[in-house]
């Protein structure tokens, strides 16, 4: 099964959207609840990020028998150092952002302990591309 | 404790229809977003003084049942409204998270 959504340039208050259709759809699919709360996790935080340091995007969502693949690609700026960005506690969230309880660093972490694979792919000024799997 | 119960032991404003039967056992007091989403725990009662709609937002992906706003904040509009699509509870106290984290632990430790 295949989903997808868009990401809204800076657009908090729809975040979220997509990981609570996709918990919605893994729940009714019978999804162990173990994995479905490690997806909702990692796709939520690859979501605000996408709102929070770049300017919106796409999530592709695949869902098979034994897995789910999260695709999250955005419209830059692209990530110049992905070891830093995945340090606990590095974060370069506006002013704006750190008020309203985002930008502890935390986020990709998070989605680090969340899936069973992983792969950051970004180019600067261009943009980033997320892939999440989690085995179910 | 039932919700019910820890409503009326810290005197908490109830902004929405809550289950007042639900059972609480367990709190995560944060008003780090991802600290939250990488740490509560499902069932567990969230004290914070975030109030948008991000925060309901959260607590129904990690099925936390109740929130209580710290130092009389009240949540945004579109906070409450996600809140009660969720069957999320939205209480507020007057006091700060020391006073509430203090008060709920000795209530459920
Ligand atoms: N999609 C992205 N595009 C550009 N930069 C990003 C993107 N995602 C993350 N980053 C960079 O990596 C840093 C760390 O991201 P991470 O999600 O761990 O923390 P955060 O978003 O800053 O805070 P938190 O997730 O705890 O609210 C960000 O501050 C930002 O500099
Ligand atoms: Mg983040």
């Amino acid at each position: 099964m295949h989903y997808t959504f868009d990401i809204e340039e800076g657009n908090f208050t729809n975040a979220g959207q997509a990981s609570g259709n996709i918990k919605k759809t893994l729940k009714q699919l019978n999804v162990n609840p173990a994995s479905i709360k490690r997806i909702v996790v990692a796709l939520y935080e690859a979501e605000i990020n996408a709102v929070a340091h770049a300017y919106g995007g796409k999530i592709d969502v695949d869902i098979d028998s034994d897995k789910i693949t999260m695709v999250v690609a955005d419209r830059g700026p692209g990530i110049p150092n992905i070891d830093l960005a995945m340090t606990e506690g590095y974060s370069t969230a506006s002013k704006e952002v750190r008020e309203m309880g985002f930008g502890a660093g935390m986020g990709l972490p998070n989605i680090k302990s969340n899936t069973d694979q992983l792969d950051i792919q970004t180019q600067l000024g261009v943009g980033t591309t997320i892939t999440m799997t989690v085995f179910f | 404790m039932t919700l019910k119960e820890i409503i009326e032991k810290l005197d908490l404003t109830v902004y929405n229809d809550v289950n007042g039967d639900t059972e609480i056992s367990s709190a995560y007091a944060s008003d780090l977003l991802s600290d939250v989403m990488g740490n509560a725990k499902s069932g567990q009662l969230w004290i914070t003084m975030q109030t948008h709609k991000n925060v309901a937002a959260i607590a129904a992906l990690k099925d936390v049942p109740a929130i209580i706003l710290v130092k009389n904040n009240a949540p945004d509009e579109d906070m409450l409204a996600f809140a009660k699509d969720e069957d999320i509870a939205v209480l507020s106290s007057k006091q700060a998270s020391f006073e509430v984290c203090g008060k709920l632990y000795e209530l459920i430790k």
